[in-house]
């Protein structure tokens, strides 16, 4: 076993405790932070598996973006009274059974997944860039409309403004 | 065990976890956060599809925009979660029943 394959088991397995973790953590707070974790593993996984451009991406707008939005939420939303936030569980036993129940689904349609393919030369990523506004500049367009259109309703429903009416 | 063939089975993992989260917490907030661990996992799929066949790079394309909507959505959401915890004074999701028949 190489160097990098430890290392790639090793931000597996912490991708996969830190999941649990999300799971089995009562504070909200500690959650978020978990979920930091978790993505920052996953951004690991991404540089080993070729696709670095991402993986920058994930750390830049998942761990510096949304991780941020969150911890905001948690915060406005937590009663100013010192205790930390802690969150009931409800339909434990349905909820696991459903999440076991996919997860024997799926492992059971990946244990006949065929092994064959062409892999993926490690490219330059100019060529990403490429075909990003190439190929898919209409859908690269499409998402920046989408990204102002989100960012301007959630600040309007966000915002304290009565309506005039 | 092939690199691609553990990265696919983590991504049924998280998804599951995602889901499981979903159901079971009691906060909105947390809500979001199981709905951001599925996008997670999605994601990790097309990488490591992508890995495994063809020198294209269409699924990290994909991967990208998936990133762009799972902005959107954590945005949009929160800000709902805010604008509810204003009106009910909670967040957690049991509470909001006006609207039940």
């Amino acid at each position: 076993m190489s160097f990098l394959d430890a290392v790639f088991l090793f931000f597996t397995g912490l991708a996969a405790v830190a999941a649990a973790a999300i799971l089995f953590s009562r504070n909200v707070f500690r959650s978020a932070l978990w979920l930091l974790v978790c993505l920052m593993s996953v951004a690991g996984i991404y540089v080993l598996s070729l696709a670095e451009f991402l993986a920058v991406t994930q750390i830049l707008i998942y761990a510096g973006g949304i991780l941020v939005i969150i911890l905001f939420g948690i915060m406005l939303t937590t009663r100013i009274s010192g205790k930390p936030l802690l969150v009931q569980h409800r339909h434990v036993i349905s909820g696991s059974l459903a999440a076991i129940g996919l997860f024997a689904l799926l492992s059971l349609y990946l244990s006949q997944l065929p092994t064959a393919g062409t892999t993926l030369e490690p490219q330059p990523i100019a060529t990403l860039g490429l075909h990003v506004f190439s190929e898919y500049a209409l859908a690269f367009e499409v998402a920046g409309v989408l990204l102002l259109v989100a960012l301007v309703g959630a600040a309007v429903i966000a915002s304290e403004l009565k309506s005039k009416t | 065990m092939q690199a691609y063939t553990l990265m696919v089975y983590l991504a049924a993992f998280l998804f599951c976890m995602g889901l499981l989260i979903v159901i079971i917490k009691r906060n909105a907030i947390m809500v979001l956060l199981g709905i951001e661990l599925m996008f997670n996992a999605a994601n990790l799929n097309l990488v490591a599809f992508n890995r495994q066949y063809g020198p294209q790079l269409d699924g990290q394309v994909f991967a990208l925009f998936v990133i762009i909507i799972a902005v959107c959505e954590a945005a949009v959401g929160l800000a709902l979660v805010l604008r509810i915890y204003r009106y009910y004074q909670t967040s957690m999701p049991d509470q909001f029943s006006e609207l039940k028949g």
